[in-house]
């Protein structure tokens, strides 16, 4: 990726991550965070993370942004916006995001192991495709042999066959999930009086 | 050049971005957002080693599986908290945190 793509992405991610805490509007905040995701999904996507990069979109600005949007419409917490925020609270939080900012920037700077880019480290898709396991799945071989990258399909390969236990266990956490949102939001009704 | 540390340091902000929005900001609905800020912070630094750690001639695939499971439980966590403050709302009106001082001794 042109190094100018990173910038602007960049840019996009932690401006509108900005825009986030500063927006008195909380549908603002809303907007502003699914905007920021998309830029965050086109990094993952610089990374060569195809399918990370299409499920940022689908779940977080998909999914998880229009619920956020969603219950804001439904509270109406529109007039609760004018009260002042508490000093103390912003010059903390400042100074917190200053001083972390600063720590992982001097971290970065002596990290050596990190000086290097996609062109030091590039994927070599034809030894990959020699590989043994690789070799049993001929639609990802053939791919590997094209010279293209098959993300998804390795991703599939790689959760299913080493990751399954983990795959069912988050599909329980799903179920659990949403139970718990039904539980969550029932109303407490009176129960009725016996005859 | 795009360095594996541009990507760690943007990450890094961002995550200091939703931590001063968490500290700094009141309604619990911004605050909720900015927890899924810092852990999308967090899925790009792993995201960014996974490129950066070439084995075989591929990325490493475990830690975007990783990442993979993180979006789906921050999916599940989304939808719990937010019926959680939708209770919270119908019984104080409000989703200001100073407002709810309950358990204070």
């Amino acid at each position: 990726m042109p190094s100018f793509l990173f910038y602007i992405f960049a840019a996009i991610t932690l401006g509108f991550g900005l825009n986030v805490i500063l927006a008195r509007n909380p549908v603002t905040s809303a907007l502003s965070l699914a905007v920021s995701f998309v830029g965050l999904a086109a990094l993952f996507i610089s990374l060569d993370a195809y399918f990370i990069g299409i499920i940022q979109i689908l779940v977080y600005t998909g999914a998880v942004m229009v619920l956020f949007l969603f219950i804001i419409m439904l509270l109406d917490i529109q007039k609760e916006e004018a009260k002042r925020a508490n000093l103390a609270a912003v010059v903390g939080g400042v100074i917190l995001a200053v001083v972390l900012t600063l720590q992982v920037a001097s971290v970065l700077g002596v990290f050596k192991e990190g000086a290097v880019s996609t062109k030091d480290r590039a994927l070599s898709l034809q030894t990959a495709s020699k590989l043994e396991e690789v070799a049993q799945v001929k639609t990802i071989q053939k791919d590997l042999e094209a010279g293209t990258l098959p993300d998804a399909k390795l991703m599939g390969m790689m959760l299913f066959e080493r990751y399954g236990f983990h795959l069912q266990a988050i599909g329980l956490i799903l179920l659990v999930g949403t139970v718990g949102v039904v539980v969550l939001s029932k109303r407490e009704t009176p129960s009725k009086p016996a005859i | 050049m795009i360095t594996l540390n541009h990507y760690l340091f943007v990450s890094g902000a961002l995550f200091a971005l939703g931590l001063a929005g968490v500290v700094i900001r009141r309604n619990i609905i911004i605050i909720f957002m900015c927890l899924e800020m810092m852990l999308s912070a967090a899925n790009l630094a792993l995201v960014g080693f996974s490129r950066f750690r070439v084995t075989d001639g591929l990325p490493d695939y475990a830690a975007q599986s990783l990442v993979f499971f993180t979006i789906t439980v921050a999916a599940a966590e989304v939808a719990v908290g937010l019926a959680v403050i939708v209770a919270l709302y119908r019984t104080r009106q409000s989703v200001e945190v100073d407002t709810i001082t309950r358990m204070q001794g």
